[in-house]
C-alpha cells in the first residue's frame, strides 16, 4: 500500500512540476479560475478512465468506450430533438442505462463466449459507431436543435465549478468507496491479481469481468450526455480516438495492463496529467507540428516513472543465503 | 457479391457482349460521394436531381462508401463499371489511389469527372472545383475584415490538421490577400483542431487566452468553426470575438443566432451537385471535348472554362448570415 501511495505522490509531483513549467511560459494558466476550467474540461476523461480502470484491473480492456460515449450522446441528442420538454434527469437516466447496456454486451461476450476482450471491444467499437450512423443517417445534431436545458445543465455553476466537474467528483467518490469498501470492488482486484486464486475464494471471474464492463459502459454513457451537451454537437465521429486517451490515463495513473493493480486516486491523477497537457499545449506557443510528439513523450515519461517505481523488488526469502554470497 | 458480379460482367464484356452504352435508355450519371450520410453531399444530390429533371433524359445514381476511404470508393466504382453507367462524377477520398480504377472506367467508355475533391489529372477527364482556392482565401479574410472597425484588428486561424491540403492552401491564399488588401489586420496565430470537436474547442479557448484582444477567429473547416463558436459563447465573448470561416448553415444556425458568428461562407452544395451533373452530361454527350480552354455550359450557373489541368472553378463561396440562415439551415 505504501508503494502505491508513493507512486501517486510521484505523479502528483509530476503534475505540479508540469504546471510550474507551463507557468513560466504562460502565467495565466495556473490562475485558480483556469485550473478549475482545466479540471472541468478533464471531467469526461476522469469519468471514462475510472470505468476503464476497473476493466483493466480484471485483466481486460475496453476499447469501445469512446464509441459507447458517442452512441449514447447521439441517442440523448436525438431524444432531446424529438421531445424537447423531456427533463434532463430522465435523459441522464437513459444515458446511464444505454451505456450500461452496451457495456453489458461487451461483458457478456467476454464472460459467456470467452472471446478475448480486445477483440470483443474492437468489434463492438465499430458496431456502436455503425449504429450511430444508422440512427442519425450520418446527419449532425446541432446546437440550435438542442434545448436550452439540454446544453445548459452541465454548465450550471455551483460554487464556481460547473456541474460537469461536480459530476466527476461525485463519480470519483462513489468509485473510491466501491473499490475499497465493497466485496464487488475487492473482487475486481482479486480477479486481476490471480484469477485462479480468485476462483478458489469463491469469486466468479467471468462475472466480475462482466460487472467491470458494465460499470465502464455505464460511466461511458454518462460521459456521453455530458460530452454532447458540452460541445453542443453530436455526430458519428465524436470523440474519435478518445479510447486511447482513456487507456493512457489509466496507465499513467499506475494501472497495470496485466491486471490487478490500479487505484482511483492514481487514475484521476493520470487523467489530470493528460488534461493539463491537452489544455496547456494550445497556450504555451509551441509549434503544432511538435505538439503530438510532446504529448506522446510526456505519456512515455510518466509511464516509465510509474513502471520503475512500481517494479516489485525480489523478495529475499533466505536472509542468510543472501549474505553468504 | 459485388466483386463476383464485377467479375461476371468483365467476363461478359470479354466475350464481346460489350455495348457502346445504353442509347435508348436515359443517360445514367453516378454521383459518387466521399461517404453517404453527409449533409453536404445529400444537398449536392438534391442539385444533381434538379439538373436531371431539367435535362430530362438523365437518371442520377447517388452512391458512395459508408466511411470516407479510398478503398470503399474503389469498390463502389467497380460496381458502377459493372453496371455500365454512362458517367461517373466523383468527390474523391484520395487523389491518387482511385486513378487506376477510374482509368479502367474510362477505358470502358465511361465519362469520368471529379468535383469538390479532385482526382489526379490522369484519372479523370475534367474537374470541377466548387470555387477557386484564391476566391476562398480572399473570402474568409473578407468575412473577418468586414466586421472589424476600419478593417483593423487581430485575427487567428483555427484549421483542421496540419496536413490538410485544402485548408493549408486556403490559408496561404488568405495570407496573400491580407498582404495586398488588409495591411492593418494582424494574423496572430494558426492553430490546428484536427477536426475534433473537443480539440478545436480547447484550441479556440487557448487563442482567446493567449490573445486577449483577439477580434476574430477564422476557421476554414466545418468542425472547427462550430467548436470555436461554442467556445466563444462559453467564454462570454460574444460580440467581442467574431467566429467566421467555412461552415454549413445547419450546423452554424445556433452560432448565428447566439451572435458568436456574424457571417460565414461555403459554396452552395446544391449548385455544386447541379453543376457537376451538367458538366458530366455535356462531356458524356460529346457536346464538348474536355481539353484546356474548353467552355462547358452548366445550366443556370452559366458556364465554366477548363484550365491547363482540365479544372474549372464554379463560383465565389456563398455568404450566409442572419438574413438567409433560416432559409438554408433546413437544406444542408
Amino acid at each position: 500500500m505504501s508503494l502505491l501511495k508513493s507512486r501517486e505522490a510521484i505523479l502528483g509531483a509530476a503534475i505540479v512540476a508540469l504546471l510550474v513549467l507551463i507557468a513560466t511560459r504562460f502565467p495565466a494558466f495556473v490562475e485558480p479560475k483556469n485550473l478549475l476550467e482545466v479540471f472541468n474540461d478533464t471531467s469526461p476523461l476522469i469519468i471514462l478512465a475510472l470505468g476503464q480502470m476497473v476493466v483493466i484491473l480484471t485483466r481486460c480492456i475496453d476499447l469501445s468506450v469512446a464509441a459507447n460515449l458517442a452512441l449514447t450522446g447521439m441517442v440523448c441528442a436525438m431524444l432531446n430533438v424529438a421531445w424537447p420538454g423531456m427533463p434532463i434527469g430522465v435523459i441522464m437516466v437513459i444515458a446511464l442505462a444505454c451505456g450500461a447496456l452496451m457495456g453489458a454486451v461487451n461483458g457478456l461476450l467476454v464472460w459467456k463466449l470467452d472471446i478475448p476482450p480486445i477483440v470483443v471491444t474492437l468489434g463492438t467499437m465499430t458496431i456502436y459507431r455503425g449504429i450511430i450512423f444508422l440512427l442519425s443517417g450520418g446527419a449532425w445534431v446541432n446546437s440550435h436543435e438542442m434545448s436550452r436545458a439540454f446544453t445548459g445543465v452541465p454548465r450550471t455553476q455551483i460554487l464556481g465549478l460547473p456541474l460537469l466537474g461536480w459530476i466527476a467528483i461525485v463519480v470519483a467518490l462513489i468509485m473510491a468507496v466501491v473499490m475499497s469498501r465493497t466485496p464487488m470492488g475487492r473482487s475486481f482486484y482479486a480477479t486481476g491479481n490471480n484469477p485462479h486464486a480468485a476462483v478458489y475464494t469463491g469469486i466468479d471471474v467471468g462475472r466480475s469481468q462482466f460487472l467491470a464492463f458494465t460499470i465502464s459502459g455505464t460511466l461511458a454513457g454518462l460521459a456521453g450526455y455530458l460530452w454532447i451537451s458540452r460541445y453542443a454537437v453530436a455526430y458519428v465521429d465524436i470523440a474519435g480516438g478518445f479510447e486511447l486517451d482513456v487507456v493512457a490515463a489509466c496507465v499513467i495513473g499506475g494501472a497495470s495492463i496485466a491486471g490487478g493493480v490500479g487505484t482511483v486516486v492514481g487514475t484521476i491523477l493520470g487523467a489530470l496529467f493528460l488534461g493539463v497537457i491537452k489544455n496547456a499545449l494550445p497556450v504555451i506557443d509551441i509549434s503544432p507540428f511538435w505538439q503530438m510528439a510532446i504529448s506522446g513523450a510526456a505519456i512515455l515519461v510518466a509511464v516509465t516513472f510509474n513502471s520503475r517505481s512500481g517494479r516489485a523488488r525480489g523478495r529475499v526469502i533466505l536472509k542468510s543465503a543472501e549474505h553468504a554470497q | 457479391m459485388k466483386k463476383l458480379a464485377g467479375l461476371m460482367m468483365t467476363a461478359a464484356m470479354a466475350t464481346g457482349l460489350m455495348a457502346s452504352g445504353a442509347q435508348a435508355d436515359n443517360m445514367r450519371i453516378a454521383l459518387v460521394v466521399k461517404a453517404l450520410g453527409i449533409g453536404f453531399f445529400e444537398a449536392a444530390n438534391k442539385g444533381a436531381q434538379e439538373a436531371a429533371k431539367e435535362l430530362g433524359d438523365v437518371d442520377i445514381i447517388y452512391t458512395g462508401p459508408t466511411d470516407t476511404t479510398a478503398e470503399g470508393q474503389i469498390e463502389v466504382i467497380n460496381s458502377l463499371i459493372a453496371q455500365k453507367v454512362d458517367a461517373i462524377a466523383i468527390s474523391a477520398n484520395d487523389t491518387d489511389a482511385l486513378v487506376p480504377t477510374l482509368q479502367k472506367a474510362m477505358k470502358r467508355g465511361i465519362t469520368v469527372i471529379s468535383w469538390d475533391s479532385a482526382v489526379a489529372p490522369e484519372g479523370r477527364m475534367a474537374h470541377l472545383n466548387p470555387s477557386s482556392n484564391e476566391l476562398i482565401g480572399k473570402m474568409i479574410i473578407k468575412l473577418a475584415a468586414d466586421n472589424l472597425p476600419d478593417q483593423t484588428g487581430e485575427v487567428a486561424v483555427l484549421s483542421a490538421t496540419t496536413t490538410s491540403t485544402n485548408q493549408n492552401i486556403w490559408i496561404d491564399e488568405m495570407k496573400k490577400a491580407m498582404k495586398a488588401d488588409y495591411p492593418n489586420i494582424k494574423l496572430e496565430a494558426t492553430v490546428y483542431g484536427d477536426d475534433l470537436a473537443d480539440k478545436s474547442y480547447r484550441e479556440a479557448q487557448g487563442l482567446m487566452q493567449s490573445y486577449p484582444d483577439l477580434d476574430a477567429i477564422i476557421a476554414p473547416t466545418s468542425v472547427g468553426i462550430v467548436a470555436a463558436a461554442q467556445a466563444v459563447v462559453d467564454a462570454g465573448k460574444v460580440g467581442k470575438v467574431n467566429v467566421t470561416g467555412l461552415g454549413l448553415p445547419s450546423e452554424m444556425a445556433g452560432a448565428i443566432e447566439s451572435g458568436a458568428s456574424k457571417s460565414f461562407a461555403i459554396w452552395n452544395p446544391i449548385d455544386l451537385g447541379y453543376s457537376a451533373t451538367m458538366m458530366a452530361y455535356h462531356i458524356a454527350k460529346g457536346d464538348v471535348k474536355p481539353q484546356p480552354e474548353a467552355e462547358i455550359p452548366i445550366g443556370r450557373m452559366g458556364s465554366v472554362t477548363l484550365d491547363e489541368t482540365n479544372s474549372a472553378a464554379m463560383a465565389d463561396p456563398f455568404v450566409y448570415d442572419k438574413s438567409n440562415i433560416e432559409q438554408f439551415k433546413t437544406i444542408f
